[in-house]
This record gives structure tokens, C-alpha cells and sequence, in this order.
């Protein structure tokens, strides 16, 4: 299987006070998706923050590609699409695109090929020459996750990419990330969707700042003796 | 490569944002012109000019200029007596092939109007005795003279143009040593030509500061900048693509301030104006540094404009515009760390003594060690929001 493409170890994190995260293990393996599913405020995206450099650790580990984090050079081969959408919006779809994979490191040559076909994917071909100003709260969540797969990233670090996008696409976009996989990429995913943890290779359950069970969807589905993802999270919560 | 790439994106939206660039550009332009009729009360006033010993030709100029009377006298005796007595506002004497002018100058405005119309006078005379001497191929002097006497009548208002400036360099070999003389006060008298290079300086810090501040605000709360961060760019290549950009913006509204000062409100550079232009953009730089760097500790646009009385009023205090030497030692004191302070000087010595840019290295030294301390300083301080 190799060496793992995301390896976290008893990692903790603090802001002041609050303690986030306390102990946090997870590996994502080349070519597969890990699902990161907890309730809003769990630290699912602190996780990610820390896993990217943006954030320091306040113990244990992260590491990427096997080197500790933070590091510049490597952020190259990560596509990262943030919570928010993080576009400029005087610009239009195609001006973003082509900035943000100026700024990957992505040749001159290649650019125009890679910012058509990661725009089909996301389905934005025909509203590239618009301002973002103008996009719905869908388009720039896609034209967000565009940027992302820009440049064939080794690793995607996406936060809850599907959020406003309509059920066809979501259809489309996990199609492409399953290619992306087979392709043995890795995808570290946050989510609320349930029905898209089904869908992931392994899900960690991001709890109280604990990873409380990470494995394979129908495993855990065993192990807490419910049908689906989503009573496996309520039961874990304790929610009846 | 980066770098240019962040300039680029930063300049494109400045662009366009056509109302935040109308701001930059008209803004200053429409308080200087308001300034200059306020400090300037009677801008439109008529000036009487007593001549001594001076051509017929050049009198007739003079006198077709609006706002112009010519009085002719026969001794400068009678004419200074005249002067005195209020009832002409400057006099013009021919020694020889020069001119001495001497100019009451209680009201700089009329000091301008006067030495406009003496500039205008002899530089359409000149070129009506090269058309005669030459009697050559008239067809295409007399246009040029149609075109001048055309660009005189603009002058007058106060404007000028090009062209005029070409023509009066082409006759230059030929045009005549001008004295001027002030029987008050200086060349410097008015208070707005005094206010000027500061005023300049200030717009361009003012704008600068904002506007770039705002700008990174804004990309630090729409989380663009960390996407940014998140990809392999050099936390150095955002803060220079920020100042390139920026400083094309500065060069812009430099050059228009300058163009505007001097073709509008016709007050005059003695200096160099690319000195004046190298100086702003410093500031602009440093300006720009600061704004960033402000930006940091703002949450919201709205703290972003708690900025202005905190940080760019005091500016204008210490900026020069109010005489420093009647304030005590300790308040002094404080005009060191403010570099509006160090570009205005630099600039008044461009603009009213024509000192070349290479005698202000201590004015430019000490905004370069502002822009560098404060350059640094924003590298460092991206590091909040990425470690490397
Ligand atoms: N920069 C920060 N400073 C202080 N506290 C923070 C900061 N970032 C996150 N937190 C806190 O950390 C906790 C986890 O936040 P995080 O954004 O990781 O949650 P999440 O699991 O992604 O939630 P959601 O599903 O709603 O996106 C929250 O309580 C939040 O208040
Ligand atoms: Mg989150």
C-alpha cells in the first residue's frame, strides 16, 4: 500500500483555552477517500487546517507525503478547497482559475487544457466568462472545487464540497473523485451528507476531540449494529 | 513569476472597481481645486502691469490677456511709486534683452496671474519675430500662430498646454533672462503653493493606505488569503505583488496630482517632476506597508476607518503644513517618525527650490528604512496564517 499520503499521530490542538483537539490519529493511504464526519464545531476543519501548516499543533504529529508539516514546497501537491469559498469576486470564473493555478505552479502551457477540463467537471464551461459577483452560491462552491482539482493534485484536501450543489452534480463530482482514487490519488473529505460517507473508503468519526471510530462504512456499520452511516453517528453521539 | 501574477490579479480588481478608482483620482483633484479657490480667495482678479522701457509689441500682448492692464511708464521711479501706491501690481523693465520684473506680491495670486501673462506675452512675441524674420512658408507659421494665439487664450484662464510648452523651447535660444523681484515675501509666498507638495504626499499615503488596507482585509476575511497561502507562494511574493501593484497605482495618481497642480492651478515645479513622482511612489510604498501591516489588527472595514483619526490625522499635524518651529521640543520630536513629514520636505525642495533628487538621500534614506522595517515586518507577520 505505501507509505500513507496523510499521517496523523496523537495530534492535539488548542485555541487559548479551548482545547479542540486532543488526540487525533488518522492516515489516509494513496488512493483512497477518508470520509471526516463529527457534529459542526467537532474540529473537523482544524484538523484540516493543521494537516496544511495553516494552523500550529500544540502536540503530536502531521505529516504529508512523510514530511512534517508545515512545508511550503509540498503544498503544491495538495489541492485544498476551503470551508469557505475563498474566490475574488471582481474577477470571473476563468480569471480565478487561471490565478490560483498560476499560483499552484502550474505551467503556462498547461494552464488553459487544465482550467476547461476541471471546469466541465464542476459543470462551469459556459459561465467561465462571468464575474463570480454574479454566480449563485452552487456555482462558486464548484467553481471553489475546481480550483482544488486544479493541476492533478496527488492529494485533496476538500471541506464540505458538495454543500448547495444539486443532486445530479453531486453525482458528477463524486464520480470524479472516485476516478481520482482509482487513479491512486487520495481525498481527505469533510461532510455532513451521510449518504456521501457511504461513499468513502474509510470514515473517521471526529468526536469531542477524539477520532471515536474510524474504518470502512460497512464495518462500523457492524460494530454499532445499525443499517446505515448516519445512525452509526447519531448512536455515537448518543442521540436517539 | 508569482509576484507578477499577484500584481496582475490586484491590479485587474482596482480596475475594476471603477468607483473606489474615481475616488483615487477625482477625489484629490476636486479638494485641491476647492483649496486653491479657498486659500487663493480672488483668483479671478484683475492685475494692472506698469512697463518701463518695454517694446509696443509686448505691451499690446499683454494687454489683449484677459484680466490684464497695461500702464506704461516712462522711469522706474515712477513706476515703483506707482507700485507702492497700490496702483499697479507689478512692473516689467526691459535691461537691455532681459527683463526685470518685480512683483508686489501681497497677493500670490496675482503674483502668478502676472508672471502667466509675462510668459505668454513674450513667448507669442518671440514667435510673431521669428514668423517676420523668416517670411518663409507662411502658410504653416500662420497656422502655428492661429494655434498659439488659440493656446494663449486657455493659457490666460490658467490653463496650459503642451504645445505652448513646445513652442516656447523651440524660441528658447532666443528668449531673454527674466529677474524676478518681490517686494514682499518670496517666490514661496501662498500658502496652498506651500501646502502643496505636502497635500500631495498626503493624498497618495491617504489613498494608499486605505485602499490597500482595505483590499487585504478583505482578502484575509474572505479567506482568499489563506487559499493562497495554502498553495507553494512565497509569503514575500504577495507583499511584493501588493507593492508593485500598488505602486503603479501610486506612479498614476502622482503623475495626475502633478499634472493637475501644474496645468490647473498653475503653480510651478522648479524641480524635476519624475524627482517628484520617484518621491511619492516611495511614500505610496510606505504607505502601502502601513496599510497591511494595519490591516492585521482590523476585523472589519469599519475598525479599518478607525485608522484615519488614529493614525492619518496626526500625520497631517506633523506633516510640516503647520510651522513646527513654534511647537515644543517634545512635540517636535515626534515629526521624526512620520514620513509624510520626510516626503513633503523632499518634495517642497523639488517643487519650490528645484533641488535634484540626489541632495535629498536623508529624506529618502529615512522613508527607505520605513518602507524596508515595515516590508519585513508584513513577511513576518503572514506567518500568522501559514508557519512557512
Ligand atoms: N482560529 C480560531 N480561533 C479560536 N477558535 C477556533 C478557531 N478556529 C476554530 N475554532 C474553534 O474550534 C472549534 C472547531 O472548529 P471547526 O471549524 O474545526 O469545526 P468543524 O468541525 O469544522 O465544524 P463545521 O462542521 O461547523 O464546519 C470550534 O469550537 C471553534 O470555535
Ligand atoms: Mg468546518
Amino acid at each position: 500500500m505505501g507509505e500513507p499520503m496523510i499521517d496523523l499521530q496523537h495530534l492535539a490542538k488548542d485555541f487559548g483555552k479551548q482545547t479542540v483537539l486532543k488526540d487525533i490519529n488518522l492516515t489516509v493511504n494513496p488512493g483512497e477517500i477518508v470520509g471526516l464526519i463529527g457534529p459542526s464545531g467537532a474540529g473537523k476543519s482544524t484538523v484540516i487546517k493543521v494537516t496544511l501548516g495553516m494552523e500550529v499543533t500544540s502536540g503530536g504529529s502531521a505529516k504529508v507525503f512523510g514530511t512534517t508539516m508545515p512545508n511550503r514546497e509540498l503544498l503544491g501537491r495538495i489541492g485544498y478547497m476551503a470551508q469557505t469559498d475563498a474566490l475574488y469576486d471582481a474577477l470571473s470564473g476563468q480569471e480565478n482559475l487561471k490565478f490560483y493555478g498560476l499560483m499552484k505552479g502550474i505551467n503556462r502551457k498547461e494552464i488553459d487544457e487544465q482550467v476547461a477540463y476541471v471546469a466541465n467537471v464542476v459543470d462551469l464551461t459556459k459561465d467561465l466568462n462571468k464575474r463570480v459577483s454574479g454566480y449563485s452560491g452552487g456555482m462558486m462552491r464548484r467553481l471553489s472545487l475546481a480550483i482544488a482539482l486544479l493541476g492533478k493534485p496527488d492529494l485533496l484536501i476538500l471541506d464540505e464540497p458538495t454543500v448547495g450543489i444539486d443532486p445530479a452534480l453531486r453525482r458528477q463530482i463524486w464520480a470524479e473523485l472516485g476516478r481520482i482514487r482509482d487513479e491512486g490519488r487520495s481525498i481527505l473529505i469533510t461532510t455532513h451528507v451521510m449518504d456521501e460517507a457511504e461513499l468513502c473508503g474509510r470514515v473517521a468519526l471526529l468526536l469531542d476531540g477524539k477520532v471515536m471510530a474510524f474504518d470502512a462504512p460497512a464495518i462500523l456499520e457492524q460494530q454499532y449494529q445499525v443499517k446505515t452511516i448516519e445512525e452509526v453517528f447519531l448512536k455515537a453521539e448518543g442521540v436517539e | 513569476m508569482r509576484t507578477i501574477g499577484i500584481m496582475n490579479r490586484v491590479l485587474k480588481e482596482l480596475f475594476r472597481d471603477k468607483r473606489t478608482l474615481a475616488l483615487m483620482f477625482i477625489a484629490p483633484i476636486l479638494i485641491m481645486l476647492l483649496m486653491s479657490v479657498i486659500f487663493n480667495t480672488n483668483s479671478s482678479t484683475d492685475v494692472s502691469i506698469g512697463t518701463v522701457a518695454v517694446s509696443h509689441k509686448l505691451n499690446k500682448q499683454m494687454a489683449d490677456i484677459k484680466h490684464v492692464t497695461v500702464k506704461t511708464y516712462d522711469t522706474k521711479t515712477t513706476a515703483k511709486k506707482a507700485l507702492k501706491n497700490e496702483k499697479i501690481d507689478a512692473i516689467v523693465k526691459k535691461n537691455g534683452s532681459n527683463y526685470s520684473l518685480t512683483y508686489a506680491n501681497t497677493d500670490s495670486t496675482k503674483t502668478a496671474t502676472v508672471k502667466m501673462a509675462f510668459k505668454n506675452a513674450l513667448t507669442a512675441t518671440s514667435v510673431n519675430q521669428l514668423k517676420s524674420a523668416l517670411k518663409k512658408s507662411t502658410q504653416a507659421t500662420v497656422k502655428l500662430q492661429a494655434q498659439l494665439q488659440a493656446v494663449q487664450r486657455q493659457q490666460a484662464a490658467a490653463k496650459t498646454t503642451s504645445n505652448a510648452m513646445m513652442a516656447t523651447k523651440s524660441t528658447s535660444q532666443k528668449t531673454p533672462k527674466i529677474t524676478n523681484h518681490y517686494v514682499y515675501g518670496d517666490k514661496d509666498t501662498g500658502y496652498f503653493a506651500k501646502m502643496l507638495p505636502i497635500l500631495m504626499g498626503f493624498f497618495v499615503f491617504f489613498f494608499v493606505f486605505l485602499i490597500s488596507g482595505m483590499a487585504l482585509l478583505k482578502e484575509r476575511t474572505s479567506g482568499t488569503l489563506d487559499r493562497l497561502l495554502a498553495t507553494p507562494v512565497k509569503r514575500s511574493s504577495i507583499v511584493f505583488g501588493y507593492m508593485l501593484s500598488y505602486g503603479v497605482l501610486a506612479i498614476l495618481q502622482t503623475v495626475l496630482i502633478v499634472l493637475v497642480t501644474v496645468w490647473m492651478l498653475g503653480i510651478e515645479v522648479v524641480g524635476n517632476m519624475l524627482s517628484v513622482i520617484v518621491i511619492n511612489l516611495i511614500l505610496a510604498l510606505v504607505a502601502l506597508a502601513f496599510g497591511i501591516l494595519l490591516s492585521t489588527f482590523a476585523n472589519s472595514e469599519f475598525q479599518m476607518m478607525q485608522f484615519i483619526p488614529l493614525v492619518i490625522v496626526p500625520q497631517i499635524f506633523f506633516s510640516g503644513i503647520i510651522p513646527l518651529d513654534s511647537m515644543a521640543a517634545w512635540v517636535k520630536d515626534i515629526s521624526y517618525i512620520i514620513p509624510i513629514k520626510y516626503a513633503g520636505d523632499a518634495v517642497t525642495d523639488i517643487i519650490m527650490r528645484g533641488t535634484s533628487i540626489w541632495q535629498l538621500g536623508f529624506d529618502i534614506g529615512i522613508l527607505l528604512i520605513f518602507l524596508v522595517v515595515l516590508t519585513v515586518l508584513n513577511i513576518v507577520g503572514l506567518k500568522r496564517y501559514r508557519k512557512v
